[in-house]
């Protein structure tokens, strides 16, 4: 065979073929992770730098990690921007009601059960009220945190007034002093309406974001100078660009993408969810309100929650809370994205707020309280109507 | 790896230039062995001493290198970066005769164009008895088969192998001492390497990579002149060779990583890392097939209290398969040829199970490289490989699929 001819045929398939064989993008809806439509140039920009010291950014000893810490960056807490794995569950401790915790001076609220190599990590104080939790999914959070505090006051109905069974109440609590009030924020009494976290403990994404580095990876910042080890007053280990970077990232980031929703089974699935009043705590639609950031200024979008808290019954009530809730009281989870967790879990589920439910039948079934009627309305349903819900749950 | 400062980079190469000049003529050692060639090869153990290099009359100075350099297209879950294009690594070797029985060699390696410059090897060899030859300096740590073998135009892939230098540290070089030797008998030859060196230190628990790497301790200060645990790093190989059959290599290194004591205080546990290697040769005499590959375990001490993030286990694997399948003269080339390969790699970077739940840590990558090569001499290799290969984070999430076309050179100069 002629030299240059076998050459030539090895190499014109390879010329044309290089994007042909590699791996095809995931579609939009596959992914859990991505900006929002419709930012600035400048906003992706921000947002690039956001994603690279959420998702890249490792902490060593050298940098800061611990001593006493539960991960060693953001991302092992919330691969994919997607729910953690109980691999990184981390414990918060020393609170059995609202407003007072009394093992602040034995490490609370929250275990540093990590340490670094020299190091001892800290041991859950014997007897003390405590809740196991795997961290949340992050994405869409712009979107719940550009709610107005009106919008969720009007969806709460603390003494239950329409007599439905559900009386979700607004998590009244304190915040600290380096956060900023929201457009038309209210206050009652002194405290503020906080919405993030399993108890809806945290008032918005910058007290998330640096309580996170302080209590889950042991960096000291500007926001939160005071070393989980020593409870000294630290010289920042991070700098507030970066968390201005991060928090800028989490309100960016765009709501997950239902899927199948064309599917009969799906929409059969989402009227049983209305029927059997999933919807009253796990609200479909909510709107934001003002937001500098244009993209998610004044949107309507799908969080299938209403940021309250609601009483979830005995079999969820670890004895512990956070802030003014009280410990059988939890936020309503967002289920969007929810069909996704898998990919972010190691291909299982790992449900509600400690991931003990493996499917998310099961964590239908841990629901009482206020959602006894619902669970039981669920239990009631034919096999296929079963079915049909989880799929649509799936869906989301 | 030793980063040099410029000032001590141009001194070298004015030494060299200085040898390259003062030769009024020079002559090419035509003492190239490649791993084609495995029959009248030695063992992999020699590779250091087996290069293609140029002698200069009346000085009893050899030099030589190889310069490597490709394009690389990459596409991770469908998202490209473009086409690059690497200067990877322009290596220099230099090699002199002192006496009969006292040679040095030293291998600079300037990567990345030149960002980073390291001595990889610099070493005095002293030949008492083929059985016993004392080195010292800088040594190649001898695990595996690839670390004392990792020349460029050796190879028909671009890449290094995963297990070689992402799960070990290759090219892995320390100071230290030690001694080597042979011996024949009949198709067998036997050779063992033993030496003590500098060794790890904390960086491979504690590093940007969030995982067990024993890479990382090359970010280490003063690597070449602290010894970070204050315990010298055994590392040894024995090898065995039939020269019908091929060679098979057992290498082991290990030691304490830590600094567990700090003013002559005791401030951590001790913390020890061990590393097993097995590697191995071959060439299918019917076919011309030659096979290589290695396979390596790691066990690293890490607190009971630490994260899994850290694995206290590793493993991997390489293989490499090729297969000359065209050789003719073309142009000028006597026995040109053109030969199919493929590699096949795999590392566990965290062996075991999730205390939490019971299910199995990830962190894995495998990877397939099928490769077509072209070698005009055995010195100058012309490569187009295609890698593709599926990485697992450590939560064991579905694994993200990346394809990369290489198309590069290598050559011994």
């Amino acid at each position: 065979m002629n030299i240059y001819l076998l050459a030539s045929l090895l190499l014109f398939p390879l010329l044309f073929s290089c994007e042909v064989l590699g791996p095809a993008e995931p579609e939009d809806y596959e992914l859990l992770d991505g900006p929002v439509e419709d930012l600035t140039m400048a906003e992706i920009k921000r947002f690039i730098e956001g994603d690279v010291a959420f998702n890249d950014q490792i902490f060593t000893v050298e940098t800061g990690l611990g001593p006493i810490f539960t991960g060693t960056s953001c991302v092992s807490c919330h691969a994919g921007d997607g729910k953690g794995h109980p691999f990184v569950k981390f414990t918060r401790f020393g609170q059995s009601f609202p407003g007072v915790n009394n093992y602040l001076n034995q490490g609370g609220p929250q275990l540093q059960n990590k340490a670094i190599p020299g190091y001892e990590p800290e041991i859950l104080p014997s007897g003390a009220p405590h809740s196991s939790l795997v961290a949340p999914i992050v994405t869409g959070l712009g979107f719940l945190d550009a709610v107005s505090d009106q919008d969720i006051i009007d969806m709460s109905d603390p003494d239950d007034l329409d007599g439905d069974g559900i009386s979700g109440r607004v998590h009244w609590n304190t915040r600290p002093d380096y956060v900023s009030d929201r457009p038309g924020t209210i206050t009652l009494d002194g405290k503020y309406i906080s919405r993030f976290g399993k108890k809806a403990r945290v008032y918005d994404l910058l007290h998330q974001t640096a309580d996170a580095y302080n209590q889950d990876i042991g960096i000291t910042s500007y926001f939160e100078p005071y070393d989980t080890y020593s409870g000294d007053k630290l010289n920042p280990e991070i700098d507030r660009q970066t968390i201005s970077d991060v928090v800028f990232y989490l309100k960016t980031l765009k709501a997950p993408i239902p899927r199948d929703q064309d599917n009969p089974d799906v929409i059969a699935g989402k009227a049983l969810f209305q029927n059997i009043q999933c919807a009253s705590c796990h609200k479909p639609t909510l709107e934001t309100g003002y937001s500098p950031i244009e993209a998610i200024s004044f949107k309507e979008f799908h969080p299938y929650t209403d940021l309250l808290l609601h009483d979830m019954g005995p079999e969820l009530d670890d004895g512990y809370t956070e802030g003014y809730a009280y410990s059988n009281e939890w936020r309503t989870a967002p289920l969007w994205g929810i069909g996704l967790s898998k990919d972010s879990q190691g291909g299982q589920y790992y449900l509600l707020h400690d991931g003990r439910a493996r499917s998310i039948e099961e964590a239908i079934l841990y629901h009482g309280g206020e959602a006894e009627n619902s669970k039981n309305m669920y239990q009631g349903l034919d096999q296929n109507e079963k079915s049909q819900l989880l799929k649509f749950i799936e869906s989301l | 790896m030793k980063t040099f400062t410029l000032k001590y980079l141009k001194i070298n190469l004015i030494i060299l230039g200085t040898f390259c000049f003062s030769s009024t003529f020079s002559q090419e050692n035509e003492e190239l062995i490649t791993n084609k060639n495995n029959e009248k090869a030695e063992l992999n153990m020699d590779a250091v001493f087996n290069r293609p290099t140029l002698g200069f009359d009346k000085i009893p100075v050899t030099l030589g290198g190889y310069l490597e350099a490709n394009t690389m297209y990459r596409i991770e879950e469908g998202i490209t970066e473009g086409l690059s294009f690497q200067a990877r690594r322009l290596t220099i070797f230099m090699a002199a005769s002192i006496s009969d029985r006292i040679k040095f060699l030293t291998e600079i390696e300037f990567e990345d164009g030149g960002k980073e410059v390291a001595i990889e090897f610099a070493a005095l060899d002293v030949a008492f008895h083929p059985l016993f030859n004392f080195r010292g300096g800088i040594v190649m740590n001898p695990i595996g088969a690839f670390n004392e073998n990792h020349d460029g135009p050796k190879w028909e892939f671009v890449e290094r192998p995963d297990v070689s230098v992402n799960m070990l540290a290759a090219t892995q070089s320390n100071a230290g001492f030690g001694a080597y030797g042979k011996t024949y008998s009949g198709n067998w030859i036997f050779g063992y390497e033993a030496y003590l060196t500098n060794g790890f230190n904390s960086k491979i628990i504690s590093n940007e990579q969030d995982k067990t790497y024993l890479p990382a301790y090359k970010e280490g200060e003063d690597i070449f002149e602290d010894n970070f645990s204050g315990k010298a790093m055994f590392s040894g190989k024995l090898a065995i060779k039939n020269r019908n059959i091929g060679e098979i290599g057992l290498s082991y290194m290990g030691g304490v990583y830590n600094k567990f004591e700090d003013d002559d205080e005791e401030v951590e546990d001790k913390a020890r890392v061990d590393v097993l290697a097995i590697d191995w040769n071959t060439t299918i005499r019917a076919t011309g097939t030659y096979i290589v590959g290695e396979a390596a375990w790691v066990w690293v001490q890490t607190p009971d209290t630490y994260t899994q993030q850290y694995g206290n286990k590793q493993q991997g694997v390489f293989m490499d398969i090729v297969q000359p399948a065209y050789k003719r003269k073309i142009f000028e080339w006597e026995d040109a040829t053109f030969n199919l390969a493929v590699r096949f790699d795999y590392v566990d970077w965290n062996v075991g199970k999730f205390t939490e739940t019971n299910t199995n840590i990830g962190d894995q990558i495998i990877a397939i490289t099928p490769a077509l090569s072209f070698r005009p001499t055995p010195k100058t290799v012309f490569r187009i490989n295609y890698r593709y290969e599926w990485q697992k984070d450590i939560l064991n999430n579905p694994a993200e699929k990346a394809a990369t076309w290489y198309l590069g050179f290598s050559s011994y100069f």
